[in-house]
């Protein structure tokens, strides 16, 4: 059986606690808008300024996440996206890059029907470094995350405004690499991050675990950014990412050229906000 | 290995994290499972509480005018010349189906659980206006959120709604039906965490819903028990009952699952399984996860969820309950299907014979009587979950019969 070693998230948030400097994720939908564009996106995330990068496998049907995310997977889908086209994207990306860490972003009907071992050991050889599946919570912690662990492949939990401190006990059980603040109660890309709960929840989440802390879901400007980073180890953009990536398009939804370099400057706007930089 | 050398009952299930074998569970996401973990302890308080089950009694009573008949189809029984045909009457229910039965219990959850707001899902509307319904009675906010197709295809449903004072959401994200519905409500819902309360309309979501949905809907299968023993001394051979995501057939199953009774549940075929445009999850699909269960889903080679499609509005979903997978798998039920046009031939032949305009849900459960009645002898009993009523579908339904030369 194949196991992680790469350690690049560790890497990564080692290094940047020496220099108390924290992490950008940038979050995309592998494939959106369609294979090409969106790998040239993701190879240059690093360049601008992205630390790591969550990389979203598209799904129909996109429980947790917003108009915005939700638009970016089925763009994804109708240009041809798949889980199998997503991990070839991660093994492109780390022919040319070895060290940001990509965590696989998405829903568990994919990975159920590709077969939980085949889907580990393939995510593994592609070169990703952890997993975010957001439906299964601890509960269904037998189908996953219990198998991710004796694969060595970090799974990160989300916690939420509404996640108490018993609750917490739970979901930091088997959390492993960072742990992912879901800043608002809501979907993905709605509001704006609230910063002084976040700065709360932060604070509370330092006292449960050694962990890394990232922040998502509401983090829209560099501002953001600067604040976030301040008080958390990561912030993670993705609405404000794939909305770029939207509006650049042309009327049939297909990428222009100014696709990818309008949706860099974002993420080189954004980095220019984070602690450390 | 048969049910039967598995377990003595196959009456309690689910375990209590909400499994039934491998199916049912709690996929939803960590934002989503501090209200889940509140309806759960909601559920239980009030499940083993006499006085919540008197409660609801009394507006089973009163209020939606159970218990609902049991009454031989004479006619059609005649016309087939074989088996005696039974239908349970849960079309007579106020708001003429049996998701009533459903709805007024967790909104009776809802008030003692102290929320002020309402939300739902629905596809042909029915669950909508019973929850619409409910929410009038009990002065309770109510946001039903519809496919925008749906809303389109059964506008009546969407007036008495409005009517009701509910307020209707459009649902354009997906496929602008009854699943999109539903993933909307979700994340509707976990913004809305503290006042809002989720009236999931069917025996699917995460646990404890499948549960607590098929508790509420065993009235019809405990009414009919008592029914038939009245009136012929004995229990059923055959329950027959149509199948979307499965509430009134588990209601009307469930009570008999450890009897001695072939049971029966019709799925919709659409233009025929073998088209690819059907909404038959456990005939043409396989074992996924959505809207926090794993069940049978209509999905594509890559896990995405593919979209269902029925002339009945009400059956036109991918997934079906997780404890109708588990009945499937473990051979308990048998699982079969009707197309549409076979839908549409019973929901006439059951207007001109027997004075009753069926939903085209149940439709679907008489089309599949019809091709096994005649070869039944005259001793067998069947009984058919007239789950609802048709009003709702005339204007879908009248122009194919035309078309058809059935009217």
């Amino acid at each position: 059986m194949i196991r992680y070693t790469s350690d690049r998230l560790n890497i990564l948030f080692k290094k940047l606690r020496s220099k108390d400097a924290s992490a950008l994720g940038i979050f995309i939908t592998a494939g959106d808008p369609d294979f090409d564009t969106s790998l040239k996106i993701m190879e240059s995330l690093p360049e601008e300024g992205a630390d790591m990068i969550e990389f979203g496998m598209p799904f129909s049907d996109p429980m947790a996440d917003g108009p915005a995310i939700q638009a970016s997977s089925k763009r994804a889908l109708e240009a041809g996206g798949s889980l199998k086209r997503t991990l070839d994207m991660v093994r492109l990306f780390r022919e040319k890059n070895n060290f940001t860490p990509i965590i696989l972003m998405g829903y568990y009907n994919p990975i159920y029907n590709f077969g939980v071992q085949q889907f580990l050991t393939e995510a593994i050889e592609a070169g990703a470094d952890g997993l975010i599946v957001v439906d299964l919570p601890p509960e269904e912690d037998e189908e996953l995350c219990l198998p991710a662990k004796e694969y060595n492949l970090p799974f990160v939990r989300l916690t939420a405004p509404t996640t108490s401190n018993e609750r917490l006990t739970t979901v930091l059980q088997n959390a492993t690499g960072f742990i992912y603040y879901v800043s608002i109660t809501g979907i993905t890309g709605t509001k704006d991050v609230p910063i002084d709960l976040v700065t709360h929840a932060v604070e509370n989440l330092k006292e449960h675990s050694k962990l890394p802390i990232a922040v998502g879901f509401g983090i829209k400007t560099r501002e953001h950014v600067e604040q976030i980073t301040r008080i958390a180890d990561a912030a993670i953009v993705g609405s404000e990412v794939v909305n770029a990536i939207a509006n650049s398009l042309d009327a049939d939804g297909k990428a222009k050229p100014e696709t990818i370099q309008t949706t860099l400057s974002l993420v080189r706007d954004l980095a220019a906000g984070v602690r450390g930089k | 290995m048969s049910y039967k050398e598995t377990a003595n009952t196959l009456r309690n299930a689910p375990d209590e994290n909400g499994h039934f074998g491998i199916f049912g569970g709690q996929y939803v996401a960590e934002t989503l499972m501090p209200l889940i973990i509140e309806v759960c302890d909601a559920w239980s308080a009030s499940k083993n509480d006499p006085s919540f089950w008197s409660e609801l009694e009394y507006y089973r009573k009163h209020y939606i005018g159970r218990p609902s008949p049991l009454y031989l189809a004479s006619r059609l029984t005649e016309h087939f010349n074989g088996a005696k045909l039974y239908f349970k009457r849960d079309e007579l229910n106020h708001t003429g189906a049996h998701k009533i039965n459903n709805v007024m219990g967790q909104a009776l959850i809802a008030r003692r659980m102290g929320k002020t707001k309402i939300i739902a899902e629905t596809g042909a509307g029915q669950h909508g206006v019973a929850t619409a319904t409910a929410c009038a009675l009990f002065n309770l906010d109510c946001e039903v959120f519809m496919g925008a197709e749906d809303v389109k295809r059964q506008k009546p449903n969407v007036d008495r709604m409005r009517l009701l004072g509910a307020k209707i959401h459009p649902v354009t994200s997906g496929s602008s039906t009854l699943k999109d519905a539903m993933n909307e409500a979700l994340r509707y819902w976990v913004s809305k965490a503290e006042t809002h309360f989720y009236i999931i309309g069917t025996v699917a979501g995460p646990h404890p819903y499948p549960e607590m949905v098929r508790d509420f809907q065993c009235v019809i299968g405990e009414e009919t028990k008592e029914q038939i023993m009245a009136v012929e001394g004995r229990l059923p051979d055959t329950l027959v009952a149509c199948i979307g995501g499965g509430s009134n057939a588990i209601g009307l199953f469930h009570p008999f699952l450890d009897d001695e009774v072939k049971i029966i549940g019709v799925e919709a075929a659409g233009y025929g399984v073998e088209t690819g445009l059907h909404a038959a999850s456990l005939t043409g699909g396989r074992p996924g996860i959505l809207h926090g269960n794993r069940t049978y889903l209509l999905q594509n080679e890559d896990g995405q969820i593919a979209e269902a499609h029925s002339i009945s509005a009400g059956l036109d979903y991918p997934g079906i309950g997780p404890e109708h997978s588990w009945l499937f798998e473990n051979g308990r039920v048998d699982y079969v299907c009707a197309t549409d046009e076979e839908a549409l031939e019973a929901f006439a032949l059951c207007s001109r014979l027997e004075g009753i305009i069926p939903a085209l849900e149940p439709a679907h459960a008489l089309a599949y009587i019809a091709t096994i009645i005649k070869t039944l002898p005259e001793d067998h009993i069947i009984i058919m979950n007239m789950c609802g009523r048709g009003d709702k579908d005339l204007e879908a339904v009248l122009p194919l019969l035309e078309k058809l030369g059935k009217l």
